[in-house]
């Protein structure tokens, strides 16, 4: 039988996985985007579990809160990377290092 | 009134020095001389108008403040006078010397382009002798005991083009500046020990601090007394120039002839000699001290005379008579017999001034050629020069009835009566001393104004009197050579002309058991004609007379006979090479070792720059730490989000 403790391992997963995603990545800012995505998505998935484990709907309307914001803060992201491709010529993570000290 | 009359004693040389300082171009050469000579002779004779009325009952002894400069912890810094009978003939004799000197420049710096700059410099020199004269406080005799040193380094530097007299100067200050430190140390010990620096309350309490100890080493501990005299000693040491500290005042003849007579003979010298006698309330009370001040002075007086044997200027065998006269002085001081100090200070300031400036005269005669061996049968063609220098000469050698008969034959009798360690030796220094002072006076007399005429022939031709401004201080001076002496000796040695300004411990009271065998001028007279200090000084003329006029030709074997002992004196017992080859370097390798040491490495190197590359280097390290990579970044955040969440729910 699948229980609680099964989906929140699952969620945790998937941000452990997010998290080692934007540490690992040292090329591409998209995944570093896709990687916050898919916090986002796990912290989400958070909410929709234990909204239907306590039987309080709250949980799922805060889902749809995030999601709109998610989706706007990724718009956000994606335009910044538009133009930062534009006046760099790349979007290597590697070569994003001017605040070096 | 007494406040107006000393305040204008004070201030009028002041002005005048001013005056003729900043407006010399103004008031031009005649203006300059004439304000500074009125300023100086309205100082004499308010002066002497002071004297006056003390002795004749007319004035009541002064002492109070004119000025409060600021109470710090209940300690007054005042600006005050006192005026009893010691510091009242102390203004009279500086005025009259200073105005005697003052006359006497207009004829010797006639042709000096720094006429105007001359004159204020002596006037100013006179205003800091007064107020150190008339101080009655510690504070005031130390300004005074300063203005004093620095105008005297103006004095000898006066010729500034001459390396000579720079090098001199400096001599002066630097030896000086040794002294003073001393000086300063014992007024600062005064001021702790008694809490004040007012004379009359210092003295007052002096009984019951002096008895306490002082450790300035640890474990050896000193008597207050003794500490406080030594310490202001050897400000005397210095200004008085005492042996070790004496080597500034023969090199300081470098500077103009008048002031030699003013600074180095009459007055700036004395300053030490008149401290220890205004001190004499804290000296009676250390017999230690005394007994430095008796053998300090006793050296001086004999080792320095045997100088002037072998020196051939003139000015410069006057500089080391000086100097042994001023050892007499002090030998009486130590011998407790204060009255007959300050009674020598008197008549010395008029015979050697005389001397000084008929040193002078002779020079100007000569074209300002110095050196005696040039000179030679001046008799003719300087009377009045000639017989003021024999008045001077015979005062200062102590024939009987002129002036330094009576005050050295009181000193010579002090020191005997004395029974303080050290009497004995200085007793036998005073005596030597005797003989070498009539040598070498007698010597330079002879060489100067008897025998063959030794200069060139365009000097000679030059030769004449000189002017009257020159001529009559000698004349004003002669009078009180010869009658200082036997006017005033039992008055001021006996019949307690001081008072209660100098004080004498009975056990210390020598003067009395001088004065047993009569204490009249006759029965001094007589009795100095029966003493060997007579026979002594008689011996010393005549071995001049024999040496220098009758058998000239004894002299070179004598020299060869003393050659070890004359090369040792012509180097002044290498006081000049331990100053220079060892004491000088020494400091100076002591101040750049702390240069180097000290400033260099420990505060600059360590403190100042250390501290700065100290946080260049924590700023170099840690800025290793901003990559500029966002997943360190990240990876910080994360890192820190899991450990306050941790630290949170740890907590919870």
């Amino acid at each position: 039988m699948i229980g609680l403790s099964h989906y929140l391992t699952l969620s945790g997963l998937l941000f452990a996985l997010a998290v080692a995603g934007i540490f690992l990545n040292r090329k591409n800012v998209i995944l570093l985007l896709m990687c916050i995505e898919l916090m986002l998505l796990a912290v989400n998935f958070n909410f929709v579990i234990l909204a239907r484990f306590l039987g309080d709907t709250a949980g799922q309307v805060f889902v749809f809160f995030i999601l709109t914001v998610a989706a706007a803060e990724s718009a956000i992201g994606l335009a910044i990377l538009v133009v930062l491709f534009r006046s760099r010529r790349s979007i290597s993570v590697r070569e994003l290092d001017s605040m070096k000290g | 009134m007494m406040e107006q009359v000393l305040l204008a004693i004070v201030l009028s040389p002041l002005a005048a020095a001013v005056i003729a300082g900043l407006f010399g171009r103004v008031i031009g050469r005649a203006g300059a001389h004439w304000i500074t000579i009125l300023g100086v002779g309205a100082s004499f004779l308010l002066s002497a108008w002071v004297l006056a009325g003390l002795l004749g009952g007319r004035l009541e002894p002064y002492d109070g403040a004119v000025y409060t400069w600021g109470i710090s912890d209940g300690v007054r810094m005042e600006v005050g006078f006192l005026i009893d009978r010691l510091s009242a003939l102390m203004m009279t004799v500086v005025t009259f010397v200073s105005l005697m000197v003052h006359v006497y420049t207009v004829g010797y710096m006639r042709e000096d382009p720094g006429y105007q700059r001359f004159f204020s410099y002596i006037s100013l020199f006179t205003f800091a002798m007064l107020m150190l004269v008339m101080a009655n406080n510690f504070l005031q005799l130390f300004f005074g005991w300063e203005a004093v040193g620095v105008v005297s380094y103006l004095l000898i530097g006066f010729w500034f083009k001459r390396p000579t007299a720079i090098h001199a100067n400096l001599k002066a200050f630097v030896v000086n500046r040794v002294g003073d430190f001393g000086f300063l140390l014992g007024i600062a010990a005064i001021l702790s020990l008694a809490g004040s620096l007012d004379y009359a309350e210092v003295f007052a309490s002096a009984p019951s601090w002096s008895r306490q100890t002082v450790e300035v080493l640890a474990g050896r501990p000193w008597d207050a007394a003794t500490l406080v005299c030594v310490l202001l000693f050897v400000g005397a040491m210095g200004k008085s120039a005492q042996v070790p500290l004496h080597v500034w005042l023969p090199d300081s003849m470098e500077g103009p002839t008048p002031i030699s007579a003013l600074i180095h003979a009459a007055t700036m010298v004395t300053a030490g000699v008149f401290m220890v006698a205004r001190m004499s309330p804290l000296f009676e009370l250390s017999t230690t001290a005394l007994s430095v001040v008796l053998v300090i002075g006793a050296t001086t007086a004999f080792f320095m005379g045997l100088l002037g044997l072998v020196q051939n200027d003139i000015k410069r065998v006057v500089a080391y008579s000086t100097l042994s006269q001023l050892g007499y002085m002090m030998v009486a001081l130590g011998a407790s017999a204060y009255a007959a100090g300050i009674f020598h200070l008197g008549t010395h300031a008029f015979f050697k001034a005389l001397l000084f400036l008929a040193a002078g005269s002779v020079i100007i005669a000569m074209h300002h050629e110095q050196d005696i061996r040039k000179m030679g049968g001046l008799r003719r063609y300087m009377p009045v020069t000639y017989w003021t220098a024999l008045i001077g000469s015979l005062a200062l050698i102590g024939f009987p009835g002129f002036s330094g008969f009576f005050s050295k034959d009181a000193i010579i009798e002090a020191v005997h009566a004395s029974a303080i360690p050290g009497a004995r030796y200085a007793y036998l220094c005073v005596l030597l001393g005797v003989f070498v002072t009539a040598l070498y006076t007698f010597r330079m007399f002879f060489m100067v104004f008897h025998g063959k005429e030794r200069m060139d022939e365009h000097t000679r031709s030059h030769l004449k009197e000189s002017p009257w401004v020159v001529t009559l201080p000698l004349v004003l001076l002669a009078i009180p050579s010869v009658v200082a002496g036997w006017m005033t000796e039992q008055a001021l040695l006996f019949d307690g002309y001081f008072g209660s300004s100098i004080h004498v411990s009975e056990s210390h009271d020598v003067l009395s058991t001088v004065g047993e065998h009569g204490t009249a001028p006759s029965a001094f007279l007589v009795h100095g004609l029966s003493g060997y200090p007579f026979f002594i000084a008689m011996a010393g003329l005549a071995t001049a007379w024999l040496l220098y006029l009758r058998r000239p030709d004894m002299l070179p074997q004598a020299t060869a006979r003393l050659r070890g002992i004359i090369r040792l004196l012509a180097n002044k017992y290498y006081f000049d090479d331990l100053n220079e080859k060892v004491i000088a370097p020494g400091a100076r390798g002591l101040g750049k070792g702390l240069w180097k040491l000290g400033d260099e490495i420990l505060i600059d190197g360590l403190v100042v720059n250390g501290s700065a590359r100290m946080v260049g280097w924590l700023a170099g390290v840690v800025r290793q730490v901003q990559t500029g990579y966002l997943y360190h970044y990240a990876f910080a955040m994360i890192i820190g989000l899991a450990l306050m969440l941790g630290w949170l729910l740890m907590k919870g």
